[in-house]
């Protein structure tokens, strides 16, 4: 397990250029280690050598009803990265995420997965939507829920067979959720919830992972778990899109970055992105910083001398 | 003969008007459904009462009624309160019990009186003004005007006297505590109101029909008005068109009194969800038209804006390339560039277009009104 | 296959019994089937409204044939509840007007354009409404071998529809949208599941009635569902219980004078779900409360241990014994200070020294330090024993 204390030191040594754009400048900083995470061969691995990007993005505008929600978004994820969304409350993360994942029709743009359009790369992306989002209540079973993921696969009029089920319980070891393969899924806490719904994406073996807030109201151990495994992921060359709101944390747990309020505000790797200027620009000017941690250092060391800490 | 058509008519708007009040917060809290409930489930209430009276006409049977239509809202209360069911499922297991009961009493215990489950069910309107109050040698109109009447005066005081109370704990019950309105208090006062008029329409309209007109008008005027008192008033004036619309249906049609004012409940709901000036689907329909329009030319200037002085500029603000990118058909894209061009918006310069330093403005209105500034995490 | 079996045991009886009683049966175990999945996904009145919404569709097939045999009434009662269903989904994902109104507003309204329509068929020539009117109440009691029939291929047909999409329409109710985005049809598989709620509600139509349908719908599938936390049991259980609902309501209802059917049938599942609200191992509320009462019992004693312990530390000898007067005022509920020092003793952690007063044991002065620490401020639960 990666120790925590390297990220500080990280925020500290940041003080080079906020501008390296490409990814070899990263591997030079401590948290490169993590690039040379040994990758995990029971886990999906992705095509991280490919060139062509893992999600493009053109010009999308999406809009509720008369509202638009994004406004003329271009982006592009590079594949084997691992990405946070970070936006205020309606800024269009969930839509975002919700349109790459061909849930929402674009008023305009298009996305591609892969090169390609969704329908034909469906296979390659996996989905953890929010938790709150389904009746925890529903009397089914832990294994079930991760099963769910096969569902395609399995295809029309078929039941889940011994293998499918060899693969769930696999998934769910990858989460540390072994033990409660037969739970009733009521019977579990927030965290157990969200790694359940993390299994699920995991047996679907696809290369592009998109999260929708998977720390949202999780305790500390889950958080952890989620981190290591999302590193690992991306270790193997998957890419992954998190939609996430702690700010403190992003620059630990994610290398690559997209600063989001409706049109994009800027995109890239965490440490050219990451400033507190795109922040302010996000954020309206007041960052929402968490101030229940001790580490409030990493803007301010980096780009503000003075040591205020916006807030 | 006219003399009874008007009384009739008279019966049955009164009736409307009184279920479209209380019916108005029903819809409001989303608890429309226990409307249905009630209007079932009073009938055990009614039978008991009976059993006891003797009397189909005792005021009692009323009280009866209206007590055993608080007892199953607190019932379905009660049971979704254990968490082990959810609210509809609630209303769904109670209600049929309740109404079981009350015609297996009526079937085995009262099969030779007057207590007919298809009149509790359907109503007898066209007899209401054979029954008639005398008081003193003198006649002084039909039982069931007096009995509506009365239901109707008091469902006025009630929406007068605690409108302010309603209304909060409607929208806002976490408020309406703290400031010292039981929330709790209230929905029984209205779920009191609400049986006393099942009972009392029940024998004008039947309970399936107090249903049409508790739901239906406020449903109808919940697409016409954003206000609350506006609300009450066109769900009042909804019922009353259904009623005496209703009443020549059926005397056109010779057809059930009841079921022709539900008809028109319904086809006056249609023509709100149709026409509203506003929430109606024409409406929607022409304002979707409308904004799509504006959001076009929006799209159109913030692309322009979004390129403007980039490397790739030369590409993205190229006429074609918008057909392309912004997934426009050409007639869109050249009916979108021509009028932003009439409104000087922007310039062409050969195959590219350019912003003008309106268009530039206008492209930066339109990001900043849907940015929410500074809102928080 | 249920039902077949019920019929077997009822060999005894007489053959119209017997066809009341496979009705019953049948439509026992289809409604709830299919009523486990719109309980599970909150739909519960869904049922109620297009049972009332058929009425019209009864109305017109007969008008439009003539006839009452019971395939064309069915799929008259079949087309209009399924139009009634459609409504309310279109009302409520297009307008601003709220589901429950939208159903209320459905339910009612078709069921009164159903009265008008009947009035109609009063007035034939052809004379009666013919047995229209048992649409409203349902008569089991009346039911034909051919309606039976009928009942059990419907019925079979869309046991078997559920039986094959089990995985889709689970996923259907647990998370459809995560169903969307891996390629699953979720809005056709919701029409579909819809359908087939149409078709259990026409299967009991004749038999129970419009008004008391939704009952036979939601009634054993939340009974059904306090006794099991597995779909794949829920489901057949809700079956079960509906099939024993149906046959106890139409056998009860024949042996006793003047007691219609349907209304017995619906109050014998109301009491199915009654018993199993309230003894269902796990969910219900006679083993729920039981269980809070231990915790509750458990938590007692152990802030009696920690009284104990309290004044154990203030004494050189950690066993020296107290007043149950002293052990009394700490608390705040002294009435449950007696028992509860029963319980230690139980336990081993305390032994009574006299007739009015008690100590703590080795064995409770070791429970209580590592529970509380050896200054007594740790939090009992973060170092459980």
């Amino acid at each position: 397990m990666e120790p925590l204390g390297g990220e500080h030191r990280s925020g500290s040594e940041g003080e080079q250029e906020p501008s390296s754009p490409s990814r070899s400048d990263l591997s030079v900083e401590p948290r490169a280690e993590r690039v040379e995470r040994s990758p995990d061969n029971s886990l999906p691995s992705g095509a991280a050598g490919n060139t062509r990007p893992a999600i493009e993005i053109r010009d999308l505008t999406i809009s509720y009803r008369d509202q638009p929600v994004l406004w003329d978004v271009d982006l592009e994820v590079p594949p084997g990265v691992l990405m946070a969304v970070v936006g205020p409350n309606g800024a269009g993360k969930t839509t975002l995420i919700k349109s790459i994942l061909g849930l929402i029709r674009p008023a305009a743009g298009e996305v591609l997965i892969n090169g390609g359009p969704y329908q034909e790369h469906r296979k390659e992306i996996a989905y953890v939507p929010q938790r709150g989002s389904v009746d925890w209540d529903f009397p089914t079973s832990v294994l079930d829920v991760v099963m769910m993921g096969l569902y395609a696969q399995i295809g029309w009029f078929r039941r889940p067979s011994a293998r499918h089920r060899a693969a769930a319980l696999d998934a769910l070891a990858h989460t540390g959720m072994a033990d409660f393969a037969g739970r009733q899924i009521s019977q579990l806490s927030g965290g157990q919830q969200q790694r359940v719904f993390l299994s699920r994406a995991l047996v679907q073996g696809a290369s592009i992972y998109i999260m929708d807030e998977p720390f949202q109201g999780v305790d500390a151990t889950t958080e952890r778990t989620i981190v290591d495994l999302l590193q690992t992921l991306r270790a193997n060359g998957n890419t992954v899109v998190v939609v996430h709101h702690d700010l403190q944390t992003v620059p630990e747990y994610f290398d690559w970055a997209l600063l989001l309020n409706v049109r994009r505000i800027a995109a890239g790797p965490v440490t050219a992105v990451f400033t507190e200027e795109n922040l302010r620009a996000t954020y309206g000017g007041r960052v929402p910083w968490s101030h229940n941690r001790t580490d409030q250092s990493f803007v301010s060391d980096r780009s503000d001398p003075s040591g205020q800490t916006p807030g | 003969m006219t003399h009874i058509r008007l009384e009739i008519q008279l019966i049955a708007l009164v009736t409307a008007i009184a279920c479209a009040l209380p019916g108005a917060f029903l819809m409001l809290r989303r608890i429309s459904m226990l409307s249905d409930a009630i209007s079932h489930a009073v009938l055990p209430g009614i039978v008991i009462a009976f059993f006891f009276t003797g009397n189909l006409n005792s005021p009692l049977l009323i009280l009866a009624a209206a007590a055993s239509g608080i007892i199953t809202a607190a019932l379905i209360e009660l049971l979704s309160r254990t968490r082990r069911v959810g609210q509809d499922a609630a209303i769904g297991l109670v209600f049929p019990s309740l109404f079981s009961i009350g015609v297996i009493l009526i079937a085995r215990y009262a099969s030779d009186v007057h207590l007919d489950v298809d009149a509790v069910l359907l109503g007898e309107l066209a007899f209401a003004p054979f029954d008639r109050i005398v008081l003193g040698g003198t006649d002084i109109g039909p039982r069931a005007l007096w009995v509506t009447g009365t239901i109707l005066a008091i469902n006025v005081s009630f929406v007068l006297v605690f409108f302010k109370e309603l209304k909060l704990s409607t929208f806002d019950p976490a408020l309406a505590a703290t400031l010292g309105f039981s929330p709790v208090l209230l929905h029984y006062l209205l779920m009191a109101v609400v049986s006393v008029t099942a009972v009392g329409a029940f024998d004008a309209v039947g309970s399936v029909l107090v249903v049409a007109f508790i739901i239906g008008p406020p449903a109808a005027a919940f697409l016409l008005t954003d206000r609350l008192s506006m609300l009450l008033v066109l769900s009042a004036g909804i019922g009353a068109c259904a009623a005496v619309g209703g009443y020549w249906l059926a005397f056109l049609l010779d057809a059930s009194i009841a079921g022709s004012m539900a008809s028109c409940v319904g086809l006056l709901f249609l023509l709100s969800l149709t026409f509203a000036p506003r929430h109606g689907m024409v409406a929607a329909a022409r304002h979707r038209k409308l904004q799509r329009r504006q959001f076009t030319r929006q799209m159109l200037l913030v692309h322009l804006l979004h390129h403007e002085g980039s490397p790739e500029e030369e590409i993205e603000c190229r006429c074609d390339h918008l057909c392309e990118h912004l997934r426009w058909d050409s007639r869109t894209s050249s009916r979108v560039i021509r009028s932003a061009l009439h409104d000087h918006l922007i310039e062409q310069n050969g195959e590219k277009l350019l912003l003008t330093r309106a268009g530039r403005s206008t492209a930066r209105e339109a990001l900043s009104g849907t940015v929410p500034a500074g809102s928080l995490v | 296959m249920l039902a077949v079996q019920a019929s077997g045991s009822f060999i005894g009886l007489d053959f119209t019994l017997r066809t009341v009683a496979l009705g019953a049966a049948v439509l026992g175990v289809v409604s709830g089937t299919l009523g486990s999945w719109a309980v599970l996904r909150g739909r519960s009145l869904l049922g109620d409204a297009i049972s009332h919404a058929a009425l019209p569709g009864i109305a017109i097939a007969f008008l439009l044939t003539g006839q009452r045999t019971p395939l064309t009434l069915a799929i008259g009662a079949g087309a209009s509840g399924w139009l009634g269903a459609m409504l309310i989904l279109g009302i409520t994902d297009r307008s601003r007007v709220p589901h429950d109104a939208a159903l209320g507003l459905v339910l009612s309204v078709f069921f009164g354009v159903g009265m008008v329509l009947l009035t109609f068929i009063q007035r034939l020539p052809s004379g009666t409404q013919a047995g229209l009117d048992t649409f409203l109440f349902g008569q089991a009691a009346a039911l034909l071998p051919r309606e039976v029939i009928m009942m059990l291929i419907l019925g079979a047909a869309a046991i078997l529809a559920t039986v094959v999409f089990w995985k889709e329409f689970k996923l259907l109710s647990f998370d459809p949208e995560f169903g969307r985005s891996i390629g699953l049809p979720m809005r056709r598989l919701d029409f579909f599941l819809t359908s087939l709620l149409v078709v259990a509600i026409v299967i009991g139509l004749q038999a129970v009635g419009v008004v008391l349908m939704s009952a036979i719908l939601v009634a054993p599938a939340a009974a059904a569902r306090q006794w099991s936390n597995r779909l794949e049991v829920i489901a057949p259980l809700a079956a079960v219980f509906g099939a024993g609902a149906g046959v106890t309501g139409a056998l009860l209802s024949a042996s006793l004078p003047h007691t219609p059917t349907g209304p017995t049938i619906v109050l014998c599942a109301g009491g199915i779900m009654l018993v199993s609200l309230f003894f269902a191992p796990g969910r219900g509320l006679v083993a729920n409360a039981i269980r809070m009462r231990r915790v509750r019992r458990g938590l007692r004693d152990l802030g009696l241990l920690e009284d104990l312990f309290t004044l154990a530390r203030k004494h050189a000898d950690p066993l020296h014994p107290h007043r149950t007067a002293v052990l009394r005022a700490m608390t705040s509920t002294p009435e449950t200070v007696s028992p509860g020092l029963r319980h230690l003793e139980q336990r081993g952690w305390a032994r009574r020294t006299g007739p009015d007063s008690w100590g703590l044991t080795p064995g409770g002065w070791e429970a209580a330090l590592t529970r509380f620490g050896p200054n007594g401020d740790q939090q009992p639960g973060r170092n459980p024993a």
